[in-house]
Formats: C-alpha cells, structure tokens, sequence
C-alpha cells in the first residue's frame, strides 16, 4: 500500500505539511544579525505561532539561520554545523552580507557569496531585517516546501565536488571530519 | 497506550499554549506538537556512535510503555471488556523501580554518544534524580504504612471504599510528593539536566531527527503516566475518562504554573531543596502514617 503511487502521495504531502509547519531552527549568531532572532523569537513578534522554534544543537534542527557575514575562520564552523544536521534541512541567508558582503564587500577575511559554500534555500535581505521581514523570509521558506522546491539540501549532495572546491579555497588548513548523512 | 499517547501530546501542547498566554504571546496551535512529532518521525536519521546509543531512545519508551502497563488507569474493571487488562494489579515497589528505568536508558545512551554536553547533563540528571526520589519515596511509603497494602488496585480500593481521597487522609505525604512531582516534570526551576541555554539541550544534544521523536513520544506517554499514578494513589483515581482528564490536567497545571514564573535553580541548589522541606514533610508523613493514624 505505501508503494502504491497515490498513497505515497499521500504521505508526501502529510510529511511536508507537517515539514513546513514544524521549523526547528539553529541561529547560527556570527554577525550582529543575532541580535534580531530575540525579538523574533519572543513575545512581540512571537515566531512559535508559525511552529518556528529554537534549537540548541545542530543534531536536532532542520532550519540553519546564517546571521549575517561570515568570516573566513567562522565558515568552517558554519560547514560543519550543516553537515551535522539531518535530512532534510535547510538554508536562510539572513542580511546582505550573506548575499553579496554588504557593508564588507572588500574586506579580505570575510565570505561574500554564502551560496558558493553552502546551499541556501532562501534569503533575507537587509541590513538589519527586522523581525517582519525575518518572518516573511520564513513564511517563504514554507511555501518553498510545500511546493517541493526546497532542496538545497539535495543539491549539496549532487554538486558535493564543486561545493568542496570553493571550501577549500577559503579554509586553507582542511582538517574536517565526515560525516554520515 | 494510543490514548496515553494522544493524551499526553495534547497537554504538551497545551503546555505550550499556556507558557505562551502567560508570557503574552499568541503560542503555537495545541497539535504542534502532533506536527513535530510527524516531522521528526520522517526525517531521514543517520548518527552512529556505537550501539548503546540506538538502544537508548529505544529504552526510554519501553520503560514508559511498561510502566503504563502497570498502572490502573480507570477504577474498577472500566467502562468497556477491552480495558479490563488496562487494570493490571500492580505492586507501588515495583513500579518505582520501572520508573527509573527510562532515565537510566537515556543515560546510557547519552553517554555514548561522546559529547561532553550530554555527560554533563546525565549527572547533572541523575543527581537531581537522587534529590526527588527521596521525598517520593517517603510519601509512598507513607501511604503504604498507612493502608498496610503495596497493591496500586489496593490502593484505588481503599479510597473508593472508605470514600475519602488519600490527600485528605495523610497530607503531609502529598504536601511531599506534590513538591517532589515538581522536580519529576523538569519544569523551569528544576530543569537543570536539560538547560538549552547552558548545555545545548543535554542528554539529547546528540539526538536528532528519529531518536528524538522516540524521546518526544516516550516523555508525553511517561509524564501522563506520572500523573496517572498521583491521581491513583492521591486522588482516589478515576471513575471515567473525563474525571481522569480533568484531574490530571488540575494536578499537571502545578509544575507547569510554577516552572513558567521560575527561573533555572543550579544543580546543588536543586538537591539540596529536596532535601530540605520536601523531605521534611515525607518524614512527618511517615510519622503521622505511623504513630497518628
């Protein structure tokens, strides 16, 4: 019966329906976008009504919230953070600077494009977003999964190799353990 | 066990909901936690750090599934033939030590898994473990010196018989395992094992995706199994489904009202408490059950 066409249709869409309104995230704080998630997350603006939740391990999130830049020393943590998360799992790039380096767009120690090293379903732009356009972002997220188009996590995997490229060209001393998915 | 279930992930959801209308918030809809749970069940899970790890989860709800076995969850022989085995005649020493067996999986299986947040929260737990136990102890042994029966259905029968709830008859065993219960839910002042903001979530920092939602559905089934066993041996059980609803919900309500005003207790700080009046009034239980009564 599961391998039967329709129901397994069935259950896919239960299984994103219940995806897309249960979003267990990990903050990644490491620019001054962290400063944002509290008030997102707390009474004002309260993002537990849209089943968006806080997690304090990588092991147990499904939504990896870049705050803000990254510098160069910091995207090694970012990786390995996200591969340690569980299928499947996704990417919000939070502030310009994860979209083109923003107010660094010349500085030498910090990564301009996040999308070269990790895959990222959706950003947010701003510099800062506030709380609204955080949970906008989110809200597009949602759609994305209940249109099935949210698959960064799978394009990871098929393009493993170039992904790994870029990361090499930044993180210079490659002493990264692998990780089962 | 479906209704445990249900039950249990409801009042989680509700827990949800009331944290969130006491902190003014608009909260989660109360099957959120149906949602997580579905959702956690379908992630795909690939995390290997030795066996004891897998079994751990595994553990932790077969403890819970056990011990809703043995207690009597309507009075009587129920309502319907099919829930009569649901009344199994249960022995309190035995269901103590039932009890403890899921903490000790989880314990296992944290430990396992490598990581330092998860070892300290295991201590940090059993530590606080040998805190509660004390004072519950003592209010159990409280009602069975007083009734002279071990028997949970002997229990519930000596209520229902002499028509009086056992918070009437000895309340200085349930002043005591009221304030143990507190420490048994691992609301806010007494949730020290799992802390996010300090150990990232403690003993299940490592677990993710299918681990966790055996560990979410073990802790709903254990905590209505909790309050099952206060409502049968404080509240003179339950005669039908509703009255088994309402008062556990009632008796639920005081951990989660008091953890939503607390802040977090340290560790030591936590023990000594339930060795301070909580015991206390176990062993004036044990007393009045003795020399009074």
């Amino acid at each position: 019966m599961i391998n039967d066409k329709n129901s397994r249709k069935i259950a896919d869409i239960i299984q994103d329906f219940s995806r897309k309104h249960s979003l267990f995230m990990l903050a990644y704080g490491t620019g001054c976008g962290a400063i944002e998630i509290p008030p997102t997350t707390t009474s004002r603006y309260d993002a537990e009504r849209f089943g968006i939740r806080g997690m304090a391990t990588p092991r147990q999130a499904d939504v990896l919230l870049i705050t803000g830049y990254l510098a160069t020393k910091t995207l090694k943590r970012v990786i390995r953070a996200y591969e340690q998360m569980q299928d499947p799992k996704y990417v919000i790039g939070f502030g310009s600077c994860t979209i083109n380096g923003g107010m660094y767009w010349d500085s030498y120690n910090t990564v301009k494009i996040l999308s070269d090293y990790i895959p990222v379903d959706v950003y947010i732009n701003g510099c800062m977003p506030r709380p609204e356009a955080v949970i906008t972002g989110f809200i597009e997220l949602q759609n994305l999964i209940k249109e099935g188009k949210a698959n960064g996590a799978e394009q990871y995997k098929e393009n493993l190799e170039w992904y790994r490229e870029n990361q090499r060209k930044v993180i210079k001393n490659w002493k990264m353990p692998d990780y089962n998915w | 066990m479906l209704l445990a279930f249900v039950v249990g992930v409801f009042y989680g959801g509700f827990v949800r909901k009331i944290t969130a209308r006491v902190q003014n918030r608009v909260g989660p809809p109360v099957y959120q936690n149906f949602l997580d749970i579905l959702k956690l069940y379908s992630k795909k899970t690939a995390i290997n750090h030795g066996w004891m790890q897998h079994l751990g989860p595994a553990f932790a709800i077969t403890a819970s599934v056990t011990s809703l076995m043995f207690i009597p969850i309507l009075n009587g022989t129920g309502w319907c033939v099919w829930f009569e085995n649901l009344n199994f005649k249960g022995d309190l020493i035995f269901l103590l030590y039932m009890m403890v067996f899921g903490s000790l999986g989880m314990a296992l299986g944290a430990g396992q898994t490598g990581n330092p947040n998860s070892a300290i929260g295991v201590s940090r737990g059993l530590s606080q473990m040998v805190g509660y136990e004390i004072p519950w102890v003592l209010a159990i042994v409280a009602l069975m010196l007083q009734t002279k029966t071990t028997s949970l259905t002997g229990l519930v029968d000596f209520q229902v018989s002499n028509g009086t709830w056992m918070m009437f008859e000895s309340p200085f065993a349930f002043i005591a395992a009221v304030l143990a219960m507190l420490g048994m839910f691992h609301y806010a002042p007494f949730d020290v094992p799992f802390a996010p903001s300090e150990l990232s979530s403690g003993p299940a920092s490592e677990f993710g995706g299918k681990y966790l939602a055996l560990m979410m559905s073990s802790g709903s089934i254990f905590s209505f199994v909790k309050l099952v066993l206060i409502v049968d041996v404080f509240l003179g059980g339950a005669a039908n489904l509703i009255m088994l609803v309402v008062k556990t919900f009632t008796l639920y309500m005081i951990p989660v009202l008091y953890g939503i005003v607390s802040p977090r207790y340290r560790t030591e700080q936590s023990i000594r408490y339930f060795w301070g009046w909580p015991t206390f009034f176990g062993i004036v239980g044990v007393i009045y059950a003795v020399f009074v009564r």
